[in-house]
């Protein structure tokens, strides 16, 4: 039987969609008992949540004051003390969790199997590799724990409806404070998240400015989309980092994806690939995006989106 | 701070296209053309800069592999790097074993600060850093776009899903570097030149007394599912009516 420890993700009173989906990939392994542990300064209300989650038998509450924020090196201890007697430990595949897991998975003397997609058995995962131009299929020792990082895109979130038990955890770990989060920047925006939106629109290099952004963002509106950005428009500052897609940014997974003036490299392609149709816009007939795309339009953006946005 | 050690690790040049070979037993890697992780050459060009900045005294850059890593070595070098180690290793060695290997040599050499990549664009596990921090016990910031030193401390911005996050980390420390950190130098024939000149040291893993940990298996490799070539509308009536075909506006 497999016994797996959850580490879920929240900002100290949300519990992030991840976590649900981390929860749908270890429900996949036949026979696990899941817990979640939430590690915060005051877990309540975030414990309440996971508890929430079907598949979960037990939420585990590590609070202390240093869990305020999430710092791996303050996490991990804690996590890697509370990890005897379970056969996994999983979190998800984002920046929290590519942060903190492989630090556990040290302290635990095991290699991290990072990004699983899908579950074979107890100890074999697929995971893609080469920015998703190959899937390996990996074996992890079966003497040892399984400490993982889960791609949400490839997973639904698990519903919810269950109460599981909820209980404090006392482990006992020295903290370091060689670290400290001095401040975070977020461009908190009332459109729909990213990683969860059901539609995506994204601009690429092509819109040429911050302003020719707006583009964009007036039509996400009428779609009520979610906002991306290939890494060439961050890089030249017409949107902030966070909405990046691809190998190195998000890896999404929408009903719908518009891409705008994006070309297709492959780094871009890796995180949409699991979008349900991929719409492309762009002027260039032989830009790779369109050997992907399910919808096509040659066309130059500035005059077509306009339009579009008038249509819609 | 005196010394800063750098991991380079030789891959699949990025703008190749991988495939899978046709027995899946591994992708295709024959003629292919190698280069150094790009992520690590933004971390050496940041290493080089707190050199010329005179916070450093040292530069040396390190990669694990067959001997062929030393072409990426001797990039390295030609970049701008002090020294180089190879540590020659005959199978992969997961990133549990890469992460001792460096803090071996974190403890011979006394190093004070070690620059990595994220992730290697060829396993794309993005661990090793973090794994190296915590086998060492001292402060990890990963996916770093902007740093500042400050004698004894660093100020990380980092790249999360959020957005930026600033963290204080006392060295030494292991910060691993986005591709926004900086721009990296092209090297110029008379460094290539003169990198000839510089040491290469290399150390045969076992000589090292590493023990890689337990491995993660690779049984086998297949092509991503391929996604079919769509339809292509004229304009946009057409376009409004292919989303709405598929519920979609
Ligand atoms: C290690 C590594 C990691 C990377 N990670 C990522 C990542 O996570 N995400 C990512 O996106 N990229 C990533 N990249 C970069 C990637 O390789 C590409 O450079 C990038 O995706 C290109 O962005 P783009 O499509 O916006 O720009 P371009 O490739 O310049 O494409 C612009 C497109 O716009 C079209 N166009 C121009 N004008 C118009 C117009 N008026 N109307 C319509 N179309 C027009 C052009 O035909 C062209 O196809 C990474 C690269 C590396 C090396
Ligand atoms: N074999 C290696 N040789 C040198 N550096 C490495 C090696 N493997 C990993 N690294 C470093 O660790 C970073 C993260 O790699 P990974 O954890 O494999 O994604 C890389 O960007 C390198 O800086």
């Amino acid at each position: 039987m497999s016994k797996i420890l959850i580490i879920a993700e929240h900002d100290g009173s949300i519990l992030n969609s991840s976590t649900a989906k981390t929860v749908a990939c270890a429900a996949t392994i036949e026979g696990a008992e899941i817990d979640i542990a939430v590690l915060a300064s005051t877990a309540g209300p975030v414990a309440a949540q996971a508890a929430e989650l079907e598949s979960v038998t037990r939420v585990l509450i590590l609070e202390r004051p240093e869990n305020e924020q999430a710092i791996a090196a303050i996490l991990a201890p804690q996590i890697a003390a509370l990890a005897g007697g379970y056969s996994h430990i999983f979190g998800p595949s984002t920046t929290f969790g590519k942060d903190l897991m492989p630090h556990v998975a040290a302290l635990l003397s095991v290699n991290q199997v990072s990004d699983i997609m899908a579950v074979e058995s107890s100890h074999t995962f697929k995971r893609p590799i080469y920015a998703g131009s190959a899937v390996a299929t990996v074996e992890a020792p079966g003497d040892s724990v399984v400490v993982g990082t889960v791609r949400i895109a490839s997973y639904g979130a698990a519903n919810g409806g269950n109460s599981a038990a909820i209980e404090s955890a006392d482990v006992s770990a020295d903290l370091p404070s060689h670290t400290r989060i001095l401040e975070v920047q977020s461009g908190v925006s009332d459109r729909p998240d990213l990683q969860t939106a059901a539609k995506v629109v994204a601009g690429g290099r092509a819109l040429g400015s911050e302003e020719g952004f707006d583009l964009i963002y007036r039509l996400a509106d009428k779609l009520a989309a979610g906002v991306g950005a290939s890494r060439a428009a961050v890089d030249a500052g017409y949107v902030p980092n966070e909405m990046q897609i691809g190998q190195t940014g998000k890896i999404i997974a929408p009903d719908l994806y518009i891409a705008i003036g994006i070309s297709g490299a492959i780094q871009h392609i890796t995180g949409i690939k699991d979008a349900g149709t991929i719409v492309a816009i762009n002027k260039d007939e032989e830009a790779p995006i369109f050997e992907i795309a399910d919808i096509g339009l040659v066309s130059d953006l500035f005059n077509t989106l306009p339009e579009l946005i008038e249509a819609l | 701070m005196q010394k800063i050690l750098v991991g380079l690790k030789r891959v699949v040049d990025y703008n190749v296209r991988v495939r899978v070979k046709s027995d899946g037993s591994g992708v295709e890697t024959d003629g292919v053309k190698m280069s150094i992780n790009p992520f690590d050459e933004i971390a050496l060009e940041e290493a080089l800069r707190i050199k010329e900045s005179g916070q450093a005294a040292e530069v040396i850059v390190i990669s694990v592999g067959t001997g062929d890593a030393q072409q990426q070595l001797r990039t390295g070098l030609a970049m701008g790097a002090d020294r180089a180690i190879l540590v020659e290793s005959e199978g992969s060695v997961g990133s549990l074993g890469i992460a001792r290997i460096f803090k071996s040599i974190i403890d011979r050499d006394s190093i004070d600060l070690v620059l990595l990549g994220k992730q290697a664009i060829d396993d794309d596990n993005s661990q090793t850093g973090q794994m190296l921090a915590a086998i060492w016990g001292r402060p990890q910031a990963t996916f770093a776009s902007q740093v500042e030193w400050n004698g004894d401390k660093a100020k990380v911005t980092r790249e999360v899903d959020a957005g930026l996050e600033i963290t204080e980390v006392d060295l030494p420390a292991v910060v691993t570097v986005d591709l926004r950190l900086n721009e990296p130098r092209y090297v110029k024939l008379p460094d290539i030149m003169k990198a000839k000149k510089k040491p290469l040291e290399t150390i045969a893993m076992a000589d090292l007394g590493v023990d890689p940990g337990p491995e993660i298996k690779e049984l086998s490799f297949e092509p991503p599912a391929e996604r079919e070539r769509g339809v292509m509308v004229d304009d946009v009536a057409g376009l409004v009516a292919a989303l709405k075909d598929k519920g979609l506006a």
